[in-house]
């Protein structure tokens, strides 16, 4: 098992009025290779959640597990679990600062030790796992557009090899096509690297088409954590929860009320697509 | 005329370096002629860095013209001393609720916009009364800003804008950092302005299913304008769109696939309850 939460459960502001619980008794395990989408309302803990993964935040209570190792022992070296758990935040693009973009990537892997030769070897690579071509190395990340941005700023936690990359609503505010681009570079590091991806969303439809385990947070507990086809069969309970489902899972529920026999386990337009050709062939046949 | 109407409206951002050399030009938008009408609900839709904030930002004269003209509710925009004008009738809300929000209590903050224009202290509650009950957020009058939602918090910040009482409100992409919940709040409460005060509407966003309400959609390129129409129009051009690094509704593009793939049903559907129809 690569990552363990056993009974966590982090308290903001302890000892005092403002005492709140924001992650409660939460357990988890994360296999190496997932590729996991987490969704939540905001304030729902999702954020608090991922800050476990990589020892940003100590549990009050509980322990957190990297390798079978109690990342809070004695001894136990937080530094190494950093560059092994990557962490995107939100609007990353805002914490690029270097002069241009190769020195930018460089950074981290700098910062873990290694020489100007090798970190730039690994800046290149990673700049080339987003996309990003050599003609760019050496212009200001200001120069450049929202979407390259972000992707510059996802390299330089790359450049750092973790074993775990968790992104932080990666496509906010970007246009369709910089969202699909951003996503499918992520799935395409996770089908060549082996990467294990921890997906934070708000989108349905991105956790739908991409993850393979969807974890749910609501009022600081895990509310669901299956596959998203599965989760999303609990399409009321997460409304609820000020979620919902993709707009596909709506679309087939209304159709078999209608009467098609269509498959309501459809989350994507693709599978939808197949179901609906599927039912209408048998409504001509019978 | 329309309460904004611009008319072959360009833009140049200018790039200074440190040596003092001849500054780059960046044309941001180009040869922008919109009308629109008082009353309507618009949606301007196109990439990142398609103009689109650059276009927003000219209708309350945050930026003004370096070629064309605009005009807010007749004023154009680029005379200095109707400025003050121009930003009571064309309020604006940005992405981020966050740095729009400045009083300690949700009250005071919708009071600052009326209270630096000058109106009386009776009237300036009035006005926050009133909108607050407009998005739905009177309940949090007395509650600080920091403890709300980020729904909520955009919320506040319309209501802010409310309270100055403008003819038109530009939102520049608004529920970009919100949750599901958050985008549908904002939404309605932007909708409810609309169709219950009259208020124009200019949305600007990246999110196609929170524009097909709108009157009419316009879609900017490279700073340019183009694609105009009503949504339906707008939506059955699902390759062009794409093209233009956009794309539609899941609802859109289902009917789309299944038009291709044969099944007989009409172009540009743009909800469930259309295709149903269509289908059973």
């Amino acid at each position: 098992m690569l990552i363990e939460l056993k009974d966590v459960t982090y308290t903001y502001s302890v000892g005092t009025v403002y005492e709140v619980n924001a992650l409660e008794h939460a357990n988890l395990s994360i296999e190496e290779g997932q590729f996991i989408g987490i969704i939540g309302h905001t304030g729902s803990g999702k954020s608090t959640l991922i800050q476990h993964f990589n020892g940003l935040v100590q549990p009050t209570s509980g322990q957190v597990l990297y390798e079978g190792q109690d990342i809070w022992g004695e001894g136990y070296n937080l530094r190494a679990l950093r560059s092994n758990v990557g962490l995107v935040f939100q609007y990353p693009e805002h914490q690029l600062f270097e002069v241009d973009i190769l020195s930018d990537v460089c950074f981290g892997p700098k910062n873990q030790g290694l020489n100007k030769a090798e970190a730039e070897e690994r800046a290149r690579e990673a700049l080339t796992h987003v996309g990003i071509g050599e003609e760019l190395y050496h212009k200001s990340p200001f120069e450049l557009s929202g979407g390259q941005k972000r992707r510059v700023a996802i390299a330089g936690v790359l450049a750092m090899n973790p074993k775990v990359l968790i992104l932080d609503e990666p496509t906010a505010g970007l246009d369709p096509k910089g969202r699909d681009e951003i996503l499918d570079q992520i799935k395409y590091l996770h089908d060549t690297r082996g990467i294990t991806i921890l997906l934070v969303s708000h989108s349905m439809e991105d956790v739908a088409r991409y993850a393979e385990r969807l974890i749910v947070m609501n009022d600081a507990k895990v509310a669901f954590d299956d596959t998203p086809k599965a989760v999303f069969a609990h399409y009321k309970e997460l409304e609820i929860m000020g979620l919902a489902a993709p707009q596909i899972t709506y679309i087939m529920h209304a159709l078999k009320r209608k009467g098609l026999a269509v498959d309501t386990a459809a989350t994507t337009v693709e599978e939808a697509k197949k179901s609906i050709l599927d039912a209408l062939a048998d409504r001509r046949k019978a | 005329m329309g309460i904004i109407k611009a008319s072959k409206l360009g833009f140049d951002y200018f790039k200074y370096n440190e040596e003092g050399e001849e500054p780059e030009k960046f044309r941001a938008i180009d040869q922008v002629s919109l009308d629109i009408k008082a009353g309507q609900f618009i949606a301007v839709l196109g990439h990142n860095g398609s103009g689109k904030s650059t276009l927003a930002k000219h209708m309350n004269a945050l930026l003004v013209p370096t070629e064309g003209t605009l005009w807010v509710d007749s004023v154009d925009t680029s005379q200095e001393e109707d400025l003050w004008k121009v930003r009571q009738k064309a309020g604006m809300v940005f992405q981020n609720p966050d740095n729009q929000i400045i009083g300690t209590v949700v009250e005071e903050d919708v009071g600052f916009g009326p209270e630096n224009m000058g109106i009386p202290t009776e009237d300036i509650w009035k006005r926050v009364d009133k909108s607050l009950e407009a998005v739905g957020m009177l309940a949090f009058r007395d509650k600080s800003p920091n403890k709300l939602s980020g729904g909520q918090k955009q919320r506040v910040a319309i209501a802010g804008v409310v309270a100055m009482k403008p003819e038109c409100i530009v939102l520049d992409e608004p529920t970009a950092m919100l949750d599901p919940n958050g985008r549908k709040e904002v939404l309605k409460t932007v909708r409810e302005l609309n169709e219950q005060e009259g208020v124009t509407v200019i949305l600007i966003t990246h999110y196609m299913e929170e524009v097909i309400f709108a009157d009419k959609v316009y879609v900017m390129d490279k700073g340019e304008m183009v694609m105009e129409g009503t949504p339906r129009e707008i939506f059955s051009q699902v390759d062009k769109l794409k093209h233009y690094r956009l794309d539609v509704p899941q609802v859109t593009l289902l009917a789309h696939e299944l038009k291709n793939a044969g099944v007989d049903i009409p172009d540009g559907i743009l909800t469930t309850d259309e295709l149903v129809d269509a289908l059973c």
